[in-house]
């Protein structure tokens, strides 16, 4: 990853919020003038299976719009961290889900960081969220923005009308700002 | 970039027709193109237009053709498979010089195929559309931003030549989303068309929009007519972008999906010094002959890199009269070629280009 | 001198092509004469078929266009769709409208498109020089049939005016002959009739003709026409088979 150029892959089941998460990064691509590119996965696999999710921030025109080999991974499941941990920079960064990937990550060149954000999500009754609490922590890690930015963010993707839905997914945020890693 | 949103390329070409006037959509469910549908049936009944799901292809481009001989600007969108189904109808809209365009978000084939990006329906979009002497304006956006303006254009472009305007995507291209702008669009320009069918109204004798010709010399006039047509769109309407193709000795031709894939292994190839460019066709027919030609003096190498067996490379060797090795790169099926294959390719090429120094 | 007969305005000087005997005529007539009686061949938009009856574009005198095989219920649904001010009709044949455009004519109905076809059942494709249609009856001898169509081998003769009455988006159907002067003066009403259906926006409308072909058949004209009533009209028998203009507009 570079400051000008930023390759992220994100990747679980289906109904995990994975192109919504990616979503999220690449409106706030927008926001940071960068240039953007977001490309699901799609077919049956979307209703069910595995999905993913390229995004691409860049400072000059965006080539290809598929991430092979990410900067930063987001693994939501352990069949998306098997398919995918091969595949990261060197020195990259993978954000996962640690109460649903029950394997430590093996490279030993990147930096790893595991939330165990469903279990996070399920306590604080917002089980659907589990991808915005590893988005917050993605952010805060590769400062790609500060929490107020990403609220904002947040406020423009999630409709006004439904209030409820962003008060939760800004909390969620939040607690993923502030998870501390654990040894 | 403020004045930027985020679209998924398919919603982009819907949002560029509806910019250029077009307020009569006929289409039938497909992936990986819905989202055209989708898009059209949420907009166009709030600003008194048609969306309409018809029963199968062949009744929506008929549905088109219904709407374009009445004089308004009326598209249809499919995937690969639909297009087999919708040749009999765009050879129809040729031979009644009617005005109209389509949207081919390609998918791999041969068959029901797979859902995954293709560009091998170059042959059918560009040669082989449907039965008789015609062709189609085909262009080949590479961006979302692109989906939105050729769409735009096609209309002005339909209107203008009296043709039907095709836009060749591919899955990858429908389905990703980057910001547009969607601002400097103003509303398409309305061309008079006095060949409508609108009723007499009392006023005139009435029109007839048809076909069909018994007699050879009358059909064969009409052809001549419209290929004089399509010469002139030949000579004004080409279009193609080219990247560091300056002092390139060797030339990359892709277009659509594969363009973007050619940018990555370029930059690659440059940074290893080896002198490679780009040529992107924007227009598949007309082909930019011309600009090929002019590289040939110089380039020693040509690589057409596509997402099939090679649909588009023997329109390369045709342009450049074989006067340089067009080396293929192609995957197909669903597959798409990786920058690393691509700049294998590239470097196979020096090896060539060595070679005639 | 008192006018007693005139050439309606609704057809074109042109001479049509027709066969000896063919029926064709009388209802390009009958149609030609609908329009103008009711005042909107001004604003009436024909569709000429594939079939014998793809030059009915230079009889009529409105505004044409002719349409792929079986296509014109679909182009007549962009048409009026895109002018929905228009009065748009199409005009087919049995193969044309039961055969390769079956799916395009049940789903215009079953939209309850505001449109109005004049569908001409001869029992016979015509223009391609007599091959079975799904209408040719059972026994009846032609060149895709010369030993007569079996039910078993291929298939039984479909009555499409019965099929159409059950769609709800159907308005008006019914069946008339052309075969005496009798029938022609109620199917003129009949073709009026789909016609104000169109005009009152109330939605699908369809006329089934039953008609002659002599040349295809191998009869003389007047025989053609006692071989209709002898043998298509016990299996395609006439009437109205659905008429639900009574009921509101649709929105």
């Amino acid at each position: 990853m570079s400051a000008s150029s930023c390759r992220i892959l994100l990747s679980g089941f289906g109904g995990q919020g994975i192109l919504f998460a990616g979503k999220f990064i690449a409106t706030l691509g927008l926001a940071l003038e960068r240039e953007v590119s977001w490309l699901p996965s799609y077919g049956p696999e979307m209703r069910g299976g595995t999905a993913n999710c390229s995004v691409i921030l860049d400072t000059k025109r965006i080539g290809s719009p598929i991430v092979t080999t990410p900067d930063i991974l987001v693994c939501m499941n352990l069949p998306s961290l098997d398919k995918f941990e091969p595949d990261i920079e060197r020195n990259g960064l993978l954000f996962y889900d640690s109460s649903l990937v029950n394997r430590k990550p093996r490279r030993e060149d990147i930096g790893a960081h595991g939330i165990p954000a469903t279990q996070i999500a399920n306590n604080r009754q917002m089980p659907t969220l589990a991808n915005v609490i590893v988005l917050g922590k993605l952010l805060r890690e590769t400062n790609l923005c500060d929490e107020t930015t990403a609220a904002t963010v947040m406020m423009t993707i999630v409709p006004e009308r439904k209030k409820t839905l962003l008060e939760a997914n800004l909390a969620a945020l939040t607690i993923g700002f502030h998870y501390e890693d654990t040894a | 970039m403020a004045n930027k949103v985020l679209m998924k390329g398919n919603e982009a070409i819907a949002e560029g027709a509806i910019l250029a006037g077009c307020r009569h959509y006929f289409g039938y469910p497909i992936t990986p193109q819905t989202e055209i549908a989708a898009y059209m049936a949420k907009k166009l009944p709030k600003i008194q237009g048609t969306f309409l799901q018809a029963e199968s292809e062949v009744a929506a481009i008929n549905m088109v053709i219904g709407a374009a001989a009445a004089g308004k600007r009326a598209m249809t969108s499919s995937s690969s498979p639909g297009f087999s189904l919708k040749s009999e109808g765009l050879s129809y809209l040729a031979g009644c010089d009617l005005p109209a365009v389509v949207v081919n978000v390609q998918r791999g084939g041969p068959g029901l195929g797979g859902i995954q990006p293709s560009q091998a329906d170059y042959y059918h979009a560009t040669k082989s559309t449907g039965h008789g002497d015609f062709h189609m304006l085909v262009l080949a956006p590479n961006s979302v931003q692109e989906m939105l303006d050729c769409a735009f254009d096609a209309f002005d472009l339909a209107d203008k030549y009296r043709l039907t305007v095709a836009i060749l995507s591919d899955g990858t291209l429908g389905q990703m989303m980057e910001p547009v702008d969607t601002a400097t669009k103003e509303s398409g320009h309305a061309i008079e068309k006095p060949w409508a069918l609108t009723g007499t109204q009392g006023k005139r004798l009435p029109n007839l929009v048809n076909s069909l010709y018994l007699m050879p010399e009358e059909l064969e006039a009409t052809v001549i007519e419209r290929y004089k047509r399509y010469a002139l769109l030949s000579e004004k309407e080409v279009r193609c972008e080219e990247y560091f193709t300056k002092d390139a000795d060797i030339v990359v031709v892709a277009y659509g999906i594969t363009s973007r894939v050619a940018q990555n292994a370029i930059d690659i190839a440059r940074k290893e010094g080896i002198k490679a460019g780009l040529l992107r066709p924007i227009t598949l027919w007309p082909f930019p002959v011309k600009q090929l030609m002019d590289l040939a003096q110089k380039a020693s190498v040509f690589i057409a890199a596509e997402l099939s067996m090679g649909q588009m490379a023997g329109d390369v060797e045709l342009a450049i009269r074989c006067q340089k090795p067009v080396l293929r790169c192609n995957r197909t099926g669903g597959m798409i070629i990786t920058p690393e294959e691509l700049l294998q390719k590239i470097r196979e090429a020096t090896t060539l280009h060595e070679q005639t120094e | 001198m008192t006018v007693v007969f005139e050439k309606t305005k609704g057809l074109t000087d042109a001479s049509m092509h027709y066969c000896p005997g063919c029926t064709h005529g009388i209802i390009h007539r009958m149609v030609a004469e609908a329009l103008v009686e009711l005042n909107i061949l001004h604003k009436a938009i024909g569709i000429a078929p594939v079939g014998c009856a793809v030059f009915a574009y230079n009889y009529l005198n409105c505004d044409m266009i002719q349409s792929a095989h079986g296509r014109a219920p679909a182009v007549a649904t962009g048409l009026k769709r895109a002018r929905p001010e228009c009065i748009v009709f199409s005009y087919q044949g049995d193969g044309d409208l039961a055969a390769i455009g079956t799916a395009e004519t049940i789903h215009a109905a079953a939209r309850g498109e505001n449109i109005t076809i004049i569908f001409v059942n001869n029992a016979i494709y015509g223009m391609t020089g007599g091959q079975m249609a799904p209408t040719t009856l059972t026994g009846q001898v032609t060149q895709t049939t010369p030993y007569g169509r079996d039910n078993a081998y291929s298939g039984y003769p479909m009555r499409m005016s019965e099929m159409l009455s059950t769609i709800d988006g159907a308005a008006y159907i019914e069946r008339v002959s052309v075969d005496s002067v009798k029938n022609i003066r109620h199917a003129k009403q009949a073709i009026m009739k789909a016609f104000q259906t169109q005009i009152d926006g109330k939605g699908f409308s369809l006329i089934e003709v039953i008609s002659a072909c002599p040349t295809n058949w191998g009869l003389e004209p007047v025989k053609a026409l006692d071989w209709l009533r002898e043998h298509m009209l016990p299996v395609y028998p006439l009437g109205v088979f659905k008429d639900s203009t009574s009921r509101e507009v649709m929105p």
